[in-house]
């Protein structure tokens, strides 16, 4: 009972590596696989760094698996299209230890900007993937990715996805095994210079492993086949094969726990022995064309959606002929509630400024692409970490004289780090006329806070070389770098305005920690009030889309409780002291004076 | 993989509870709270929530499905049990989640969207005549007057708590223990008196 606890499937993968002697991680946040660093960093005796981004992360763990340790890189999905390179090459390599790549995809987009079904990387790069459906098969299943790893000479994929990764459920644990050292300096040239000649011989070795896996994956335990009724047959992995147990609990299953190589003869047994055969996966039918080129008659994205996660409604819509019982209760229709900068954001004051200047903001991956919306609008493109520094550059090359000071491309320092040094040396190199704002927030935000090569810290808290974003700029070859408050809505327009005017490229770094990073913001400022005997309800403060502040229409108040300071004004804003955290930003903007500070 | 298998009790058939608020409520530390207290009660117990963007003051739904063997930690539409709102107009979008004979405890307090402080949209007037559900299944909660009475106002998702358990067939003692082991030590006697308060309302 003692060692039944519960954890996230990020949690379990974690405990899962640890257990059985992984001492290796290196990674990039990344919403749904964060935690898996984070938890995997906690334990006795491992090292673990969070690396600029995931391409480095996953050579790094090449490196070490190549001294003979077991290592482990760790990515949301679209971290391994960054990691791509070196990962079609490593499937030729192999290494002298263990490689797992745990890719965590994002069905639905909770957190991202695609839906990318990474399986098809698996048959891609020509390399096993493993993928749990839940917390008690992650912890299991990323000990048996290791084992596979040495065993076939492979890196080996473990894929996770939103529903996986953030869920909780009970997991018995083990002690971790004794670690030996099994890393040494092993020179093998044609095995690791992957050069024409010996890249042509280890092609070869890929396929004969291939087919190896292929044989393995026949009698692979955790290629489960559950026999009950025979009308249905389901094929499935992952998550989606809880949501089918639920709602289908008297079909059969072939519950696959490698989804790449698929093993074809059992799949054929289980055909045999069922009516019909139903594929029930979430994004690509990945599993349903393999199965179909093989010549078996099968179905499942003719019933099943191509787009976002499943639930078990889902899959009982898709499967069942007589109705199914919905809720007796319609929700009614409310106003949305989407995801909005936390009051005292330091990116608002840069936003509101952006999209008062009307300029086009190419923006980038972070908590700051939240300000494409009302009303602060002030970012405009979002495709990739790292992109928006390219596309201003482009852009405004593209649109020469009619862009001149119009074009702004705007990045986290997180993000930055990960691809955007290289794009700020291309406007250098090739003589940009854009602005370039990092919206320096000291953190990496979004994803909760992580340390990255410019904090000062690393994963596991020692101290560390903090990168200098100005003397960086500087050996890139812009010239022009400014710092700027963003807090300080004066002087953000001034400046913006001051290097948008000027050719050649510029930088300018909009410094103020995350609010909510308590290390380097320190404690919140007394809130901020609506003095209403001040207000005139010009509504500008509104305009920043504060959640503090709201608008309270005369022809809501009370007679008596009304106090009217100009003839066509209808109401005035308030500020709610719970939320607000006195940033002033507001209160700089308000031309009547009527945000005022202290108690009323 | 082995299913763990109940150990005290009979066969319980799965039950569902979907909590919904907004991000900073501290619905999914609630909903660990409760997940651990099945546990140890010798339940399988399955929870699922989405992090990352919906923190930044979106909503925020924790699914907890619980009984002898679960599998799907998501509950489907039209099979929750009970809704657990932690903010009045949060029970109205999930609504639909209930099943015909659920509940809805539903805590007292209105946190406005970006688009009803901008005056561009209203927030629904009067919950309690846009529920259609019997008064019976209705419980309001003053979770935040609570939670100043218990000491501290961020004890608001730990009231919640105390009004869901008088719902569950789960000791206080269960709740008691886990609750120690939640919070800082200086925090555990409001988060304590805060849970009880609200077993009792």
């Amino acid at each position: 009972m003692k060692n039944r606890t519960l954890m996230s499937g990020n949690e379990a993968i974690a405990r899962g590596a640890y257990e059985c002697g992984v001492r290796f991680a290196s990674g990039y946040p990344g919403t749904p696989s964060t935690e898996i660093m984070e938890s995997f960093a906690r334990y006795d005796g491992v090292y673990a760094e969070w690396c600029p981004n995931e391409k480095v992360g996953l050579e790094c763990a090449i490196g070490a698996a190549l001294a003979g340790t077991k290592a482990m890189a760790v990515m949301k999905h679209v971290g391994v299209n960054v990691a791509a390179d070196p990962l079609f090459t490593v499937s030729y390599t192999g290494t002298n230890g263990a490689l797992v790549i745990v890719t965590a995809d994002d069905p639905s987009l909770h957190s991202s900007q695609n839906e990318q079904d990474n399986r098809n990387y698996a048959k891609f790069a020509k390399i096993p993937m493993l993928e749990p459906a839940d917390s008690a098969e992650a912890y299991a299943f990323i000990k048996i990715a290791f084992a596979l790893s040495a065993q076939f000479d492979t890196p080996v994929f473990l894929r996770t996805t939103t529903r996986v990764s953030h869920s909780k459920s009970i997991v018995e644990i083990a002690d971790p095994v004794p670690v030996e050292d099994t890393t040494q300096i092993r020179f093998n040239a044609p095995k690791y210079v992957m050069v024409p000649a010996m890249a042509r011989l280890r092609r070869i070795e890929v396929e004969k492993r291939m087919q190896a896996l292929k044989a393995f994956a026949e009698t692979f335990p955790e290629n489960r086949v559950e026999i009950n009724r025979t009308g249905i047959g389901v094929i499935t992995a992952g998550i989606p094969y809880h949501y089918a147990k639920d709602v289908f609990p008297d079909y059969s299953y072939l519950k696959l726990g490698m989804v790449h190589p698929l093993p074809e003869r059992a799949i054929r047994d289980f055909a045999a022995r069922v009516d019909r055969l139903v594929v029930i996966e979430e994004l690509d039918p990945f599993l349903e064309e393999q199965i179909r080129a093989m010549g078996i008659p099968v179905t499942g994205k003719d019933a099943f959606p191509y787009t976002n996660e499943f639930d078990p409604g889902v899959v009982e819509r898709a499967l069942r002929t007589d109705s199914v019982e919905d809720s007796p209760y319609v929700s009614p229709v409310v106003p949305p509630r989407p995801p909005n900068l936390c009051p005292g954001c330091p990116h608002r004051g840069l936003f509101y400024v952006l999209g008062k200047l009307k300029v086009f903001a190419a923006g980038d991956i972070g908590c700051y692409t939240l300000s494409f919306m009302k009303p602060l609008e002030g970012l405009h493109a979002c495709i990739c970490m790292g992109a928006s520094i390219g596309m201003a550059h482009g852009m405004s090359k593209a649109l020469g004289k009619k862009g001149e000071g119009k074009v702004v491309g705007v990045i986290g320092d997180s993000t930055f780090i990960h691809s955007g040094i290289t794009s700020l040396l291309n406007a250098a190199y090739n003589r940009s006329d854009c602005v370039f704002i990092i919206c320096d927030n000291r953190t990496t935000a979004m994803t909760g806070m992580q340390e990255h090569p410019a904090t000062g810290f690393t994963l596991q808290g020692q101290p560390a070389k903090a990168l200098d974003f100005e003397r960086l700029a500087e050996a890139l070859g812009i010239d022009q770098v400014r710092v700027i408050d963003p807090y300080d809505i004066r002087q953000t327009r001034a400046v913006i305005r001051e290097e948008l005017a000027r050719s050649g490229p510029s930088l300018v770094i909009s410094r103020r920690s995350c609010v909510l990073f308590r290390r380097v913001a320190g404690p919140p400022q007394k809130p901020l009030r609506v003095d209403p005997g001040k207000c005139i309800g010009c509504r500008t403060c509104l305009g920043l889309g504060c959640p503090p502040i709201s608008w309270l229409k005369f022809s809501d108040q009370a007679p008596d409780q009304i106090v009217r300071n100009t003839k066509k004004q209808e109401g005035n804003a308030v500020i709610d002291p719970q939320l607000c955290n006195g940033c002033t930003v507001c209160q700089q903007l308000c031309k009547a004076g009527a945000i005022v500070a202290g108690e009323e | 993989m082995s299913k763990s298998k109940d150990r005290t009790m009979g066969d319980t058939p799965v039950r569902s509870i979907l909590m919904a608020g907004v991000g900073g409520q501290g619905i999914l530390r609630a909903s660990d709270i409760l997940c651990e207290v099945m546990m140890r009660a010798g339940l399988d117990v399955k929870k699922s929530e989405v992090h990352g963007m919906a923190q930044r003051g979106g909503c925020v739904t924790s699914h907890v499905r619980y009984g002898t063997s679960v599998h799907s930690p998501i509950a489907k539409k039209g099979e929750v049990g009970i809704l657990l709102a932690f903010e009045k107009m949060e029970a109205l979008r999930y609504l639909d989640y209930l099943r015909a004979e659920g509940i809805a405890i539903v805590n007292d307090t209105e946190i406005y969207p970006p688009a009803v402080n901008l005056g561009d949209a209203r927030y629904p007037d009067d919950i309690l005549t846009l529920l259609p559900l019997p008064p019976s299944s209705v419980k309001m909660v003053r979770a935040l007057e609570m939670g100043v009475r218990a000491g501290n106002p961020r004890t608001e998702n730990t009231v919640m708590l105390g009004v869901l358990s008088r719902y569950l067939p789960l000791e206080a003692s269960g709740w008691n223990e886990v609750l120690k082991t939640s919070f800082p030590a200086k925090l555990v006697d409001a988060n304590l008196k805060a849970f009880h308060l609200g077993r009792a309302a």
